[in-house]
């Protein structure tokens, strides 16, 4: 026995499909299993907010696999629609920064060294004071709220794909084929139609999805501390700060499963991510 | 060396300045009324006019941005933060009293989960594709997608709840005076909080080092060492570890936004007594004052991190010793 699983631990890993349609299937998958949790939680919303207190305080069971909470509304119908709106949130703001990404970035790369300088500059500043405590103080400015962190993660999350893209655009810029299209005559608009987009978009999309898994944490981060959504939504975050209130009565299921969940999704997030990568990188397609 | 110095010592300044700014201007755009907040709703609606206005004189509500800004900042340079609405004292006696609690669960956690990053990236570089590779990998994977509030709950829910070896929350025992607090109570308390939020902190200093020790690894003179006759533990530790220790320290300097960011959720989940709670506390409590105080302590912990991770890069390289412009 011992040996047999010796032999297993040491055996070398066994290559997964080496090929792009692996990989496409993989985010194809992906993408649909978000897109349904999406649905499926919008469609539920009105189910996760509806009480009955015949069936309160149910460990995790067939009938309710996730139990049900102090309320008797049913945890996984509650995680589905809060992972919905966590989703959303993150996907809303996540893209309001990769607006704010793209924009810093193309111009620290094409306006000359000073808007360079001082798009550094801002991007140590954002560095500087943590994520969680700037978007405590910008949910403060906001009131709270919906728009609190909304605004607040698409506030915080752009210095990395700035980076990205500035360098890309950088790269692009003092590309041979840049030049001779320049000397070419071709207009401005037409070298960044035809040549700086389509050498910047792929970064950018897949900057723009790894940002997702990090908007939605914050998001829960915040509205767990209670700055973010309101407690009469289901959110994860909110989901989690109610369970802490039972911990010490032993009703671990209340926060185990959503924050399983809520891995799951962001891992999934991962997944689209790494495998969109590859897939548009020609060097690494293979992998 | 000193010009380099003095460029990064300036370049800290502005950058304080400038966070002073922008949390100053955020904690000011709030919807929050001074006047309202403070007096609280039934009393303002039994105040006359003049009284009202009286008030937002006293608490200098219409004084226009840059004046408010102006004498914030001049009062900051002489110690002076303010008055914390929530816990009725000054705020730099607030934040003193929060910050040794804060700085002890920090600080023990920033050495440990860099010590334990170090130690797993050097170990699982040392042995690639080995079982503890897979397993670190995955490790980081899994902890870059974990919410932090949540690691904590979890282990609140198996040390505190399940197996009862820690206390459930709080920095020292309940129903004790402060003074009959002994050391063992509090490192008692801070003990779960620590582990928890060093456990969560080590997947940018493994992954690294790992990287680093791949690289190492592959480099003449590990495999001349190795050709003499070394073990690989030796060539590790003889050759290996001056190349890896300075990178790791450096980029847990840079870690420090992490750890801060970090120990406002698990102080949150605990209910520990720290920066971070008091900072959720106020803004929950519309404490402009102390939120605006400790967002610039974190900020001084951050930039004063990446101050000491830039001098440090210095002393690794001299070429970054000079000072480039632009």
């Amino acid at each position: 026995m011992a040996e047999a699983v010796s032999v297993l631990l040491h055996a070398p890993r066994t290559r997964r499909l080496p090929n792009r349609r692996a990989t496409l299937c993989a985010v194809i998958a992906a993408v649909v299993l978000l897109g349904s949790i999406v649905v499926v939680g919008q469609a539920l919303a009105p189910a996760a907010t509806q009480t009955d207190f015949a069936h309160k305080d149910i460990a995790p069971c067939l009938g309710h696999p996730f139990g049900t909470d102090q309320m008797g509304r049913d945890m996984l119908v509650r995680t589905i629609a809060g992972l919905s709106l966590s989703i959303l949130v993150g996907l809303g703001a996540a893209c309001a920064s990769s607006v704010i990404a793209l924009a810093l970035g193309s111009a620290a790369a094409l306006c000359g060294k000073r808007v360079d300088a001082a798009v550094l500059w801002l991007i140590d500043l954002m560095q500087g004071i943590p994520h969680i405590v700037l978007l405590v103080l910008i949910s403060f400015a906001l009131g709270k709220g919906f728009w609190g962190v909304s605004v607040g993660v698409a506030l915080t999350h752009w210095p990395a794909l700035t980076r990205v893209i500035r360098a890309e655009v950088l790269q692009c810029r003092t590309s041979g084929y840049v030049s001779v299209a320049r000397s070419l005559g071709t207009s401005r608009a037409r070298i960044a139609l035809r040549h700086m987009l389509p050498a910047v978009l792929p970064q950018f999309i897949v900057g723009l999805i790894l940002m997702f898994p990090h908007a939605i944490l914050h998001e829960a981060a915040i509205t767990f501390l209670g700055f973010g959504l309101s407690p009469e939504q289901p959110a994860i975050g909110i989901i989690l700060s109610e369970s802490m209130s039972y911990l010490s009565a032993g009703m671990w299921w209340l926060a185990v499963f959503p924050g399983l969940a809520l891995i799951g999704v962001v891992m999934v997030f991962d997944v689209v991510g790494s495998g969109i990568r590859r897939l548009v990188d020609p060097n690494s397609s293979q992998e | 060396m000193g010009r380099f110095l003095a460029h990064v010592a300036i370049k800290f300044a502005l950058l304080m300045l400038a966070s002073s700014l922008v949390v100053f201007a955020l904690v000011s755009a709030s919807p929050i009324d001074p006047v309202s907040a403070n007096v609280g709703q039934a009393a303002l609606a039994t105040m006359s006019v003049e009284q009202r206005a009286e008030l937002s004189e006293y608490w200098g509500s219409d004084t226009p941005f840059w004046e408010r800004y102006a004498s914030w900042i001049g009062a900051l340079a002489h110690g002076d933060m303010g008055m914390s609405l929530r816990f009725n004292a000054p705020v730099e006696q607030v934040i003193a009293q929060r910050a040794l609690n804060s700085l002890a669960l920090m600080s023990l956690a920033w050495v440990a989960s860099g010590v334990l990053g170090f130690t797993l990236g050097v170990v699982a570089g040392a042995h690639r594709d080995s079982m503890i590779d897979r397993f670190t990998k995955a490790y980081c994977f899994v902890l870059a997608a974990s919410p932090t509030f949540w690691v904590a709950l979890l282990m609140l829910i198996v040390f505190s709840v399940v197996l009862g070896w820690f206390p459930v929350g709080f920095s020292a025992p309940i129903g004790k005076a402060a003074s009959e607090v002994t050391f063992l109570d509090a490192l008692h308390h801070l003990a779960l909080p620590a582990i928890t939020l060093s456990l969560v902190g080590v997947a940018n200093v493994a992954l690294h080092t790992r990287e680093k020790t791949i690289d190492v690894m592959a480099q003449p003179f590990v495999r001349l060492a190795r050709a003499r006759g070394q073990s690989n533990a030796r060539v590790i530790v003889r050759h290996g570890l001056r190349n890896l220790a300075l990178p790791a320290i450096t980029l847990q300097f840079t870690q420090i936004a992490e750890i801060f960011g970090g120990s406002v959720l698990v102080e949150q989940v605990f209910s520990y007594p720290g920066l971070g709670q008091a900072a959720v506390v106020a803004g929950i409590g519309g404490d402009a004052a102390l939120l605006a105080g400790i967002a610039l302590v974190s900020a001084a912990l951050v930039f004063g991190g990446n101050l000491i991770a830039n001098i440090l890069y210095g002393v690794i390289d001299p070429r970054l010793r000079e000072v480039h412009h632009g």
